[in-house]
């Protein structure tokens, strides 16, 4: 390692100094909880008494008993959410990502009134997600809901449907809310991504008479890829950890269970601090392993 | 002479001073809000208050008793003192006893002109946990307009129950009301759930999911045929969505006039004879239909309690409050206004009870016989049983899986919560 300046050792130090602050806060508010969560998923502790509890080791997430197993990672409901979750997030990431690309090339554009657009657009992402859930409840509402009767006026369907009740169209209720509600948010950060572009490729290449389409594949779409990475890695990171939809939206069965509702349940339905912190820890786990993946996967399609 | 009067009149004032002081205090009593549950509760306590001279603060929480619960834990567990007074399900005493001062004290007896069976759940570890507020069991209302425009009587079991739906539904639909159903109920995955199968069970024969023994009985070939029974229901006779309604949502559909049976509980009687209900004065109640010729009406065991936080700062003033609701002369009040079944035994004979409500005295003993969810056996696992009975019973109902796939997997996930014992 070669020799640093006096300068850079200056430099160093006033930015630890500076960063300092974060990272205690960062300690303090990300840190211990998550430390807490992993100790837990090690322990018996009950939420009736969060006083008195026992090390276990890895029980909550395997031990044999009398012949059989149990444990987080023997519990097929825990498999099932986890299908679930992922199914979700890839399914609802993906329309979003392709969504949020077109909407940002439209908005991109120069038209009349942008600026009214762009701020309307952003209004789904503006609301609660608990109020848009409730919103959307009553709209897809089988009885009384606007949906059901907008499809049966236009002839549609014959007889309303229930969307949030079979298991079935219900995880596809949840993605279009979800769609509905974070497509902005993709546009946003891509939008971002396309501002930053060199004007300088795009006018050679209507100098050279390229084709719109060529030049979306073969100009816009390399440049903005990192960005567009960032979006779906942080909507991937949101989507994996979906709760208050689900859980507002739909009956909470097995059937459409996340892994937070499981870990839920587990916590506080069950009163089981251990389970759901050995849960909660999984879902920490699969997340983290998920984010490499995309980081991975992102930057070896960057180099292409 | 003067200081014969004196000083006792001085004595007196001071005391008065001192009651007066130690009881002006703020109590805050956390009530259910399904149906006109809020209100009446509200005006009980404002009662109270006005009496006592203290005040009362009102708090609403989650219509799901599942999610109630789940609320009560987290500030329970947080040894929270926000809350004085808590109105309990009649399972949850077992879960949060512990939380719980003893009444006994305050209660004087009291108890005894209550139903035996609910102070007995109502007792954990000898203590007296919690007053009886109101009882439930599950009941049948039907369209008595629709029963006669069709030249039927009320069905005697599920299977008539289920021609008699379809009959009216396509009667009805074919008059022009597209959006009318035979019959709604609560198939939401949640405790509501789990009392509703529970009563088909039950009326089939097929036990109690876990005995009083404790063991798992729920993998019969009764429950089979009562779930079967049940599963032929969505689409058919009810709306999909009754896989996603509870006790609010099924009220809605009754009593806007669009079905011909509902299975609630007793408050929806006071709701749907109200003056702005479109089926007022057309509908009746009677006991849940029998599962077959040898099977027996039944209805689950419902009911609410009210307990005193040992974290509330008031509890004298707080079990008091818990005395005058619980008191004869206010359940008197919410069974004819509000038609919420009493707790106190006398009052099924008293006649402008049965006036205002008359099926409390013809579905006595309904009332007297329901079917206990098993939490007194499996204690603090009780949510566990009824979490994988509701799925288990959920999946049934859409379809994705028999009957009796569906209840031999629901026993393997019991063994597993029991573990050995419960």
């Amino acid at each position: 390692m070669a020799k640093r300046s006096n300068l850079t050792r200056a430099r160093l130090r006033a930015a630890w100094i500076f960063l300092a602050p974060m990272l205690i806060v960062l300690v303090l508010v990300a840190g211990w909880p998550l430390g807490r969560t992993i100790w837990f998923g090690f322990t018996d502790a009950s939420l009736s008494n969060m006083s008195v509890y026992h090390f276990i080791g890895l029980d909550n997430y395997l031990v044999k008993s009398g012949g059989a197993y149990y444990g987080v990672l023997v519990d097929p409901v825990w498999w099932h959410a986890v299908w679930n979750t992922v199914r979700f997030s890839l399914i609802s990431v993906s329309f979003e990502t392709v969504l949020g690309l077109i909407v940002a090339l439209v908005l991109n554009a120069r038209f009349f009134g942008r600026a009214v657009v762009r701020a309307a657009i952003l209004i789904p992402w503006a609301i609660p997600t608990i109020v848009s859930a409730k919103m959307w409840g009553w709209m897809l509402h089988d009885q009384f809901g606007i949906i059901n009767d907008m499809l049966s006026h236009l002839g549609l369907i014959s007889h309303p449907i229930a969307w949030t009740a079979n298991p079935d169209t219900a995880m596809w209720a949840v993605i279009m809310v979800d769609v509905w509600k974070t497509t902005p948010f993709m546009a946003l950060l891509i939008l971002a991504g396309l501002q930053m572009l060199p004007s300088d490729c795009y006018e050679a290449a209507r100098v050279d008479g390229v084709h719109p389409v060529k030049v979306f594949f073969r100009v816009t779409l390399p440049l903005v890829w990192p960005a567009v990475m960032v979006a779906v890695i942080f909507r991937m990171l949101d989507a994996l950890r979906i709760f208050d939809l689900i859980y507002v939206l739909t009956s909470n069965s097995e059937g459409t269970m996340s892994m937070s509702v499981y870990a839920r349940q587990q916590l506080v339905d069950f009163q089981d601090v251990g389970i759901g912190s050995a849960a909660s820890t999984l879902l920490f786990l699969i997340i983290a392993a998920l984010t490499i993946v995309f980081i991975f996967a992102g930057r070896v399609k960057v180099s292409d | 002479m003067l200081k014969k009067f004196l000083l006792p009149a001085a004595v007196a004032v001071m005391a008065l001073g001192t009651v007066a002081q130690a009881r002006a205090v703020e109590v805050s009593i956390s009530c259910g809000a399904v149906g006109a549950e809020l209100n009446i509760c509200k005006s009980g306590a404002e009662a109270w208050a006005a009496k006592t001279g203290n005040t009362v603060k009102v708090v609403s929480t989650p219509n799901s008793t599942t999610e109630r619960l789940a609320l009560y834990q987290q500030l329970l567990a947080a040894h929270a003192g926000d809350i004085d007074v808590f109105q309990i399900d009649v399972i949850w005493p077992g879960i949060l006893g512990q939380y719980f001062i003893d009444l006994k004290k305050y209660s004087k007896g009291a108890e005894k002109a209550h139903f035996k069976a609910i102070v007995e759940n109502n007792t954990v570890g000898g203590r007296l946990v919690a007053m009886p507020w109101f009882t439930d069991a599950g009941v049948l209302y039907y369209r008595k307009d629709l029963l006669e425009k069709y030249g039927l009587s009320v069905p005697a079991t599920w299977r008539e129950l289920t021609a008699d739906a379809q009959k009216i539904q396509d009667g009805e639909r074919a008059a022009g009301n597209k959006k009318f159903w035979g019959f709604v109920f609560q198939g939401k995955a949640y405790e509501g759930l789990t009392c509703d199968a529970l009563e088909w069970v039950d009326s089939y024969g097929g036990g109690d999911i876990v005995n009083a023994k404790g063991d798992i009985t729920i993998n019969n070939p009764k429950a089979v045929e009562a779930l079967t029974m049940a599963a032929s229901w969505p689409g058919k006779i009810a709306p999909e969505g009754v896989l996603n309604y509870a006790e609010e949502e099924a009220r809605g559909v009754f009593q806007s006039g669009n079905a011909a049976f509902m299975r609630n509980w007793p408050y929806a009687w006071a709701l749907g004879n109200s003056a702005d209900s479109p089926v007022k004065g057309k509908i009746a109640v009677a006991a849940l239909p029998k599962g077959g010729v040898n099977g027996k009406n039944t209805g689950t065991l419902g009911g609410w309690q009210l307990a005193v936080s040992k974290y509330s700062k008031h509890q004298a003033a707080a079990a008091d409050l818990v005395m005058y609701l619980t008191s004869r002369a206010e359940q008197k009040r919410r069974a004819i206004e509000r038609s919420y079944n009493p707790t106190i035994v006398s009052l099924y004979e008293d006649p402008e009870v049965l006036a205002a409500v008359p099926f409390f005295g013809s579905l006595r003993a309904t009332f007297a016989n329901a079917v206990a969810r098993p939490s007194r056996v499996t204690g603090a696992k009780y949510n566990r049983v009824s979490s994988a009975f509701w799925n288990a019973v959920h999946d049934v109902l859409t379809g994705r899986a028999t009957a009796k796939a569906s209840l031999a997997r629901l026993d393997g996930n019991l063994k597993r919560i029991k573990r050995g014992k419960w």
